[in-house]
């Protein structure tokens, strides 16, 4: 036998050690589920620091917030979670919680107002990048001694104005809002750190998951809570798994590897059309695609330029063609299912009216760079815009680079055009209004980068005022009407092209039921899950 | 007289200092000038470069007093060579700093991840040495023959077809379709956990701690990835193994040997062979560390945690900490390579001697 002949033989018996090893397993167990998704986005799970989408899914799973959302009900609003109920002052200035009785943390210590206030007060004074949505409402770590304050079972939140109650519930449902066990935490702290290295890799919490482990760039294991207050979970264990290809994790699903596939592409949803075993999952999401325009370009600060440039934007054909399934048309700040939100889509590809505004404005040849992330729907709709702008004298230049690259440039204002995302930080019209509608600085020395408007040198004329008052209005149903008429002079005057708002195909096996990604207004939540 | 004398002197009296200390000496020295070289290459470009690790920490949406804090925080506002400077001294006290991504020490990332792919790149190029030798040196001996046509065949396919594709097609035949083997990952979810991390290779702290369910499992995952990455490897070994051989079999000293009337199995092996050893060893060394540095495409595929897909991530995240620690270990696993390589050549070779 030749050595060449004893190496194929080797690599025969290989073969054949691999087709008869035992059956892999054909699905996943009836008390586990297993979601694939992208989570290399995870860089804490400190909930005073957290603020991407991956690791606020893990938060909301293991953490309670005094108010919450039910997640098989959304459209009820924020409802009681480990505060059974609430007052509001006359003022309108202060709302008292009273904690609900008989809840403990995983630890088994009881949750307790102390701990409402603890949680509050250290996200303040850690001043983390999420902190804005609390010192939104005054609070500062001079004055959180008396603005926010425990007393039995009672905390009291007291803000520097009186806000929409709406408002202030909204933002408490955020992951900022997160309830720690101050004990387990203090435990852990670190030259008065208040234990923010601990949390950025374990977890505090009373929710329905405890954290087992995140494994960077690889997994997320949660355990059920057998103590959880609204019942043990069916899923007595959850684990989400990094896989970043759309193609990996259809194969996955398909297999039965696993139950949910959170990040496929418009041709693996249609792949699995059909499939056996597994359906599609949509749910409107809250990110909004969008286009804009810098308002340092003398040409487009004129009003009939910026309405042009709306109407060289494909919205139908992109929604229809390589978007299909995963963005419908919305050109307004507010997405679907927010308060105040609208259905107002004025603006379609019209190339000759485009050209007679442009005509009008007395604007011939603009020559512009749009900046865009490398994400293929993305540069996809670049090189549309690009084509459209084209039929009207525009020559759209498309600079590609990666999200930060990009993202500095438009923080310095110095992109002509930028195309991307927004996403709502917290489910109150709000979010929106203050960061597109919003900008009570527009000078360079401001440096307001976290303002959209901002960030294209658009000062939001008189939008600035209307959106602030907006937010101190009590009367919801005058504030929905607020909202309205602060949109309608938007899509007017802004140099904003709102483009799209996200759904989110997922691909899941028909055993799962009762998952959800949290609509636009929340995380994702297992513990409704049964399979 | 006098000069043998002074020449048997000479040989008598140990040189000092010794000549192996003298060697390890010159090795060591050569090896921290090019890690420092590598590690300010590296520094640089990573400051230079038009991304912003403040932006990494802070999010898009963080206030400018919280990125200004962060931004001193990070020694940012400090002078470049300062910088470098206190970079160094942590390194040297073994402190690669925390990344940004994984709020881990680096050297903690590392640990994790590296073994992934030293586990992966070493199944890989062991696939490709074992396959790949053989099938260049029967390619030369049988020059023109069939095994030639497919040797090249194979070697032409490994350098065209892009990794990519060929990893989601075997995915998609040998786990979608046949279910001969495990998915993405490095092990199923129902063992994830089951095995205390010794070594960080599955397949051998497995084996240590005797579950060889845990093993076969993991053997049915690192199969596919670890083939594909064999495939590569054995495309650009056996092409080079044929051609070095080819060469050889050309010499005077083969037809010699021939003439002699050695058999030949004898002239292939026992005269050919044993000339190519020290070029097959710079290839063979030159394909493990590539393999080493990560293939990212690979380790995307199939989501295998490796470094490739480590160093990656916190580039385009500008976590440099995390670049740098991973630069320094896949350089520091080149150079060592190197090393092994010359001490080879000193086996092998009686010349380098």
């Amino acid at each position: 036998m030749t050595t060449f002949a004893r190496l194929l033989s080797g690599a025969a018996l290989s073969a054949t050690f691999i087709a008869t090893a035992p059956a892999l397993w054909a699905e996943t167990p009836a008390n586990m589920l297993v979601v694939a998704n992208r989570i290399d986005d995870i860089t804490t799970l400190d909930p005073a620091e957290n603020f991407e989408f991956a690791g606020g899914d893990v938060l909301r799973n293991v953490y309670g917030r005094l108010v919450n959302f039910d997640p098989l009900d959304y459209e009820a609003g924020y409802q009681p979670d480990l505060a059974e109920s609430w007052e509001v002052s006359e003022d309108g200035r202060s709302i008292t919680f009273t904690m609900r009785e008989g809840v403990t943390f995983t630890s088994g210590n009881p949750v307790t107002a102390e701990d409402a206030e603890f949680s509050l007060r250290r996200a303040v004074l850690l001043n983390l990048t999420p902190s804005f949505l609390l010192t939104q409402f005054g609070f500062t770590p001079e004055n959180i001694e008396e603005t926010i304050r425990a007393e039995g079972n009672m905390l009291t939140v007291t803000t520097d104005k009186a806000y929409a109650t709406s408002f202030v519930l909204n933002c408490l449902t955020a992951t900022i809002g997160s309830i720690l066990d101050k004990k387990t935490v203090m435990a852990h702290e670190v030259d008065g750190d208040m234990g923010h290295d601990w949390l950025k890799t374990h977890a505090a919490g009373s929710a329905a998951y405890s954290l087992v482990a995140w494994k960077p760039n690889e997994s997320v294991t949660l355990q059920a809570n057998p103590d959880f207050y609204q019942g043990a979970p069916a899923m007595k264990r959850v684990i989400v798994r990094h896989i970043t290809e759309s193609a990996t994790q259809r194969l996955l699903l398909e297999r039965g590897d696993i139950d949910v596939a959170r990040n496929l592409n418009p041709q693996d949803v249609q792949g699995l059309d059909g499939a056996e075993g597994v359906r599609i999952h949509e749910e409107l999401k809250g990110y909004l695609m969008y286009a804009s325009f810098n308002q340092k370009i003398p040409e487009l600060q004129d009003p009939k330029v910026l309405e042009a440039l709306k109407h060289l934007v494909d919205y139908e054909g992109m929604a229809n063609s390589f978007l299909k399934g995963q963005w419908t048309i919305q050109q307004n700040f507010l997405p679907q299912t927010y308060l105040g939100a609208v259905r107002d889509n004025p603006f379609s590809l019209d190339v000759g009216k485009a050209k007679e505004l442009l005509a009008e404005a007395g604007v011939d040849g603009l020559d512009l760079t749009i900046g865009v992330r490398d994400v293929q729907e993305r540069m996809e709709i670049a090189q549309s815009m690009q084509n459209t702008f084209a039929q009207a004298g525009i020559k759209l230049n498309i600079e590609v680079g990666t999200g930060k690259q990009i993202l500095a440039k438009y923080r310095a204002r110095d992109l002509d055009v930028y195309l991307g995302t927004w996403g709502p930080d917290y489910p109150d019209p709000q979010t929106n209004a203050s960061t597109f509608a919003y900008n009570p600085d527009n000078s360079e020395e401001a440096q307001n980068a976290g303002i959209l408007a901002w960030r294209n040198s658009w000062d939001a004329d008189d939008l600035t005022e209307m959106t602030d008052a907006a937010v101190t209005e009590r009367d919801t149903a005058k504030r929905v009407e607020m909202y309205h008429e602060i949109q309608a002079r938007f899509r007017e005057t802004s140099p904003f092209a709102i483009m799209f708002q996200n759904i989110e195909q997922d691909g899941i096996r028909d055993t799962v039921q009762g998952f959800t990604t949290g609509q636009a207004i929340a995380d994702a939540s297992y513990w409704k899950v049964t399979k | 007289m006098s000069v043998s004398g002074n020449a048997q002197d000479g040989r008598g009296r140990a040189p000092f200092p010794p000549r192996w200390v003298k060697r390890t000496g010159m090795t060591l020295g050569s090896v921290a000038i090019t890690m420092l070289g590598l590690l300010f290459v590296t520094f640089l470009i990573g400051r230079v470069m038009p991304l912003d690790p403040v932006l990494a920490i802070v999010g898009e949406r963080a206030s400018p007093e919280v990125y200004q804090r962060v931004y001193q925080e990070l020694g940012l506002d400090r002078p470049l060579l300062v910088q470098f400077w206190f970079y160094l001294q942590d390194v040297l006290r073994g402190d690669f700093g925390t990344s940004l991504l994984t709020a881990r020490p680096v050297s903690e990332d590392i640990a994790r991840v590296f073994p992934a792919t030293l586990e992966l790149a070493t199944l890989g190029t062991l696939m490709g040495v074992l396959l790949g030798v053989p099938l260049g040196v029967l390619a030369a001996v049988r020059r023109g023959s069939w095994i030639d046509q497919i040797a090249r065949v194979v070697a032409l396919v490994g350098y065209s077809m892009p990794i990519f594709w060929l990893g989601l097609m075997g995915l998609l035949v040998f786990y979608g379709i046949l279910g001969w083997v495990g998915g993405p990952g490095r092990l199923s979810i129902f063992y994830d956990g089951m095995i205390e991390p010794v070594t960080g290779m599955i397949l051998i702290d497995s084996a240590l701690a005797g579950d060889w369910t845990v093993f076969r499992d993991a053997l049915s995952h690192i199969v596919l990835p670890a083939s594909l990455l064999g495939y590569y490897s054995l495309a650009y070994i056996s092409r080079m193994t044929r051609s070095f051989m080819l060469e050889q079999m050309s010499a005077e000293y083969v037809i010699t040997a021939r003439v002699k009337g050695l058999s030949e199995r004898a002239v292939i092996w026992n005269h050919a062979f044993r000339n190519i050893r020290v070029q097959l060893i710079t290839v063979i060394a030159l394909s493990y560390a590539g393999l080493l540095e990560g293939s990212v495409l690979t380790e995307i595929i199939f989501a295998w945690p490796g470094i490739g897909s480590y160093i990656t991530n916190a580039l385009l995240s500008a976590d440099m900490s995390a670049v740098l620690g991973g630069t320094v270990v896949v350089g520091l696993a080149f150079v060592l390579l190197n090393v092994f390589s010359d001490l080879l050549y000193k086996v092998f070779d009686p010349r380098a001697k």
